[in-house]
């Protein structure tokens, strides 16, 4: 942790020592710069520990990427074996040879040629390395290794003081020089080198623990120079050497306010609408056949359809299996690997060691650039090393994703029945900044999933359950059933909502029917209305005509009575009321 | 000090009529020496006096020796595999020998050198 930021204090603080810029990736960070500018640098080690490429591969950054020429003086391998072995790395020695950029000096001792007569020294390999370092104007040399020296000359003591002047031309000439030296028994070089090369020593093995091998790499020593203390993996592969110094990475990626689609409308919704943060990371847990590979896949399909690179560390399925297998929910991720968009890594977690998958994972990154990684399912790496290693692990790589800006999707697989769902397997959670849960619910003899969100750091996420299925046309959110029944999901909400729904019909036509009935007294009530009303009209009608037929008989009567008065000729006519007084009794 | 006193002819005519050469000292049993010094130094004097001395009095009239300050001729070091200073290459008679030192052990020298057992 902190190496360059007490490097940088370091520079506040005078002059300090130049560095010599490696170019190998990772190395460059551990020593905060470079090895010790025009000084040399001891590189030790067992056989095979990978010194030599090292090495090699110090000097060919120098030349090809710095403008440095480099000498390389070998005294085991010949120049058209190098030129061999750099070839398979795609280096071309002998085109930078010819460009005078580099140069490769064989040093032959074959002690059985070599008879000692007296004193002498090794004036002859100064002048040879001057020569070769003034042609070109080198600016970095390797010596490869001088313990050749040992088994070539007997003389020890001039051995040793003509080792300490070699070291003191190369200061004097200015170079940045790597000294390679195998490893003691129990010294770090067979031979002491390490008493004459006091500036830097840098020590290379190569561990096998539980079948898997791993290459470390550790400073023992950096005179003027803070640097990294750890054993750091690395690795050698088709592009070279490369060293992860991920323990220096700190905690001060930056924090972006850009949202980033999970690919399912629902879920987005879920997530405050707008789905995770852009260089977050984000975590889907959950037992076998949970589905969090077709959420993987999901997110893949978002990502690319915007036009996005993504990255896909498969620990488990082929790319092939993983294609076919998404097709059946109707997501065509051929489609976009054949575009470019989307890279499989696909490894089995056991082919090495953790480091070294970290290693990879980082190489592969720098070379596809991803906006998107998903690593399905990081649990499985607890194959590949202790618990606690991946957690580290881990934590290194979702730093430097995010450091990088990289979204990172990582599906963990917790174990079945253990009850503690809310626990990932290699207990990473804390790492992430979003984490959805997959659960399976049984109940009424099927299993159903369930999505839950555990966490989303600075979104305001739902708190409800969902029901998560996988149809042909992909991952689809439903509401589960949540009612005084507890909650239910799949066929028993289904069954639930049917018997809601009976109920409510029910209710429904009782309303109706309670209604029908108002209906039916208003309409009686009506119909009694009218009646009476009818029987009033009726009798009404019957007591008017009688009255009018009574009317009718008293003026006949008047009349009659008016007659009869005029016919006997009365002085008097008689009124109307003595008339009709007398009415009833005259008319029958 | 020390010149090489070979010819400059062509490289191609040079290894023929080195290989000639070679084929006739073999048959003579002529000596071609060959004597890597570095500069003017105590160490490269008196291995120049030592072999001047161990060729007069052992070899004499069937040796050839070379001097080459590789100061002053770096590539011949490098071509010759010189490491040590001063070196004595025996290039002929086969087999290739190479003496370091001052060459101060003449019997080691002689041993070296079959002239013991020539004699």
């Amino acid at each position: 942790m902190g190496v360059t930021g007490r490097a940088k204090r370091g520079k506040t603080e005078g002059p300090i020592l130049k560095k010599c810029s490696t170019g190998i990736k990772g190395l460059d960070e551990i020593t905060g710069g470079g090895l010790p500018q025009g000084r040399p640098t001891l590189v030790c080690g067992g056989t095979g520990c990978g010194k030599t490429l090292l090495a090699m591969e110090f000097l060919l950054r120098g030349a090809l990427n710095y403008g440095e020429p480099g000498v390389f003086m070998s005294f085991e391998e010949k120049p058209d074996e190098l030129v061999q072995n750099y070839a398979s790395l795609g280096f071309d020695l002998e085109g930078l040879v010819a460009q005078h950029r580099l140069v490769l000096e064989y040093v032959y001792i074959e002690r059985s040629e070599i008879e000692e007569t007296g004193e002498y020294d090794l004036e002859a390999l100064f002048i040879r390395l001057g020569h070769a370092i003034d042609s070109i104007g080198a600016k970095r040399v390797v010596l490869d290794t001088v313990e050749a020296l040992f088994s070539g000359f007997s003389n020890e003591s001039i051995l040793r003081a003509e080792l300490r002047r070699l070291f003191r031309f190369l200061k004097s000439k200015g170079v940045t020089a790597i000294i390679t030296g195998e490893q003691g028994e129990r010294t770090l070089t067979r031979y002491g080198l390490e008493e004459y090369v006091a500036d830097c020593v840098i020590f290379l093995n190569h561990t096998v623990s539980d079948q898997i091998a791993t290459r470390h790499l550790r400073i023992i020593k950096y005179r003027g120079s803070s640097h990294g203390t750890n054993e750091y993996p690395f690795l050698i592969d088709q592009q070279g050497f490369s060293v992860m110094p991920i323990t220096s990475l700190g905690l001060d990626h930056p924090a972006f306010t850009e949202r980033i689609s999970t690919g399912i409308p629902r879920l987005d919704t879920m997530l405050g609408g707008e789905g995770y943060f852009r260089g977050s990371s984000i975590l889907v847990s959950g037992t076998a056949g949970t589905g969090k590979s077709s959420m993987a896949a999901h997110f893949v399909d978002g990502a690319c359809s915007r036009g996005e690179r993504c990255l896909y560390f498969a620990f488990e399925e082929s790319q092939n299996q993983i294609i076919r297998n998404m097709r059946s929910i109707g997501i065509d991720l051929e489609q976009w690997v054949k575009k470019g968009l989307l890279r499989f890594h696909n490894t089995r977690p056991s082919l090495y060691g953790l480091e070294m998958h970290l290693v990879a994972l980082h190489k592969e990154v720098e070379r596809f650039d991803p906006a998107v990684v998903v690593v399905d399912p990081i649990s499985n790496l607890v194959t590949a090393a202790a618990p606690k290693e991946v957690k580290a692990m881990l934590s290194r790589l979702i730093d430097y994703l995010k450091l990088k800006r990289i979204t990172a999707f990582c599906t963990d697989l917790t174990s079945a029945g253990g009850g503690i769902l809310e626990q990932t397997e290699v207990g990473v959670s804390s790492l992430m900044d979003a984490w959805l849960l997959l659960q399976n619910i049984e109940g009424s003899g099927e299993r159903n999933r369930g999505l839950y969100i555990l966490k989303a750091r600075g979104i305001a996420h739902s708190n409800q359950i969902r029901e998560f299925f996988l149809t042909d046309r992909g991952i689809a959110l439903r509401d589960v059933y949540v009612g005084p029944g507890g909650v239910l999901t799949g066929t028993a909400r289904i069954a639930q909502e049917a018997r809601d729904a009976a109920a409510s019909t029910l209710h429904r036509q009782e309303i109706e029917r309670k209604q029908r009935e108002l209906e039916r007294k208003k309409k009686t009530v009506d119909a009694q209305i009218i009646a009476l009303k009818t029987e009033y009209e009726l009798e009404r009608e019957e007591l008017q005509q009688a009255v009018a037929q009574e009317r009718l008989r008293d003026d006949v009567v008047m009349k009659e009575s008016m007659e009869m008065a005029r016919a006997r000729q009365a002085d008097a006519v008689p009124t109307t009321a003595g008339g009709k007084q007398g009415r009833g009794g005259r008319k029958r | 000090m020390g010149k090489r006193k070979k010819d400059t002819a062509e490289p191609a005519d040079k290894a023929l009529k080195d290989f000639e050469l070679a084929l006739e000292r073999t048959s003579t049993g002529k000596y071609l020496l060959r004597l890597y010094v570095a500069g003017t130094t105590p160490n490269s004097r008196r291995a120049i006096e030592n072999v001047r001395k161990i060729c007069e009095e052992h070899l004499k009239g069937r040796y050839e020796l070379e001097i080459v300050d590789i100061y002053q001729q770096p590539i011949f070091a490098r071509e010759g595999q010189i490491v040590a200073a001063p070196t004595l290459v025996k290039e002929l008679p086969p087999p290739l020998r190479k003496f370091i030192g001052d060459m101060s052990q003449t019997e080691r020298i002689l041993l070296g050198l079959d002239v013991r057992r020539k004699k």
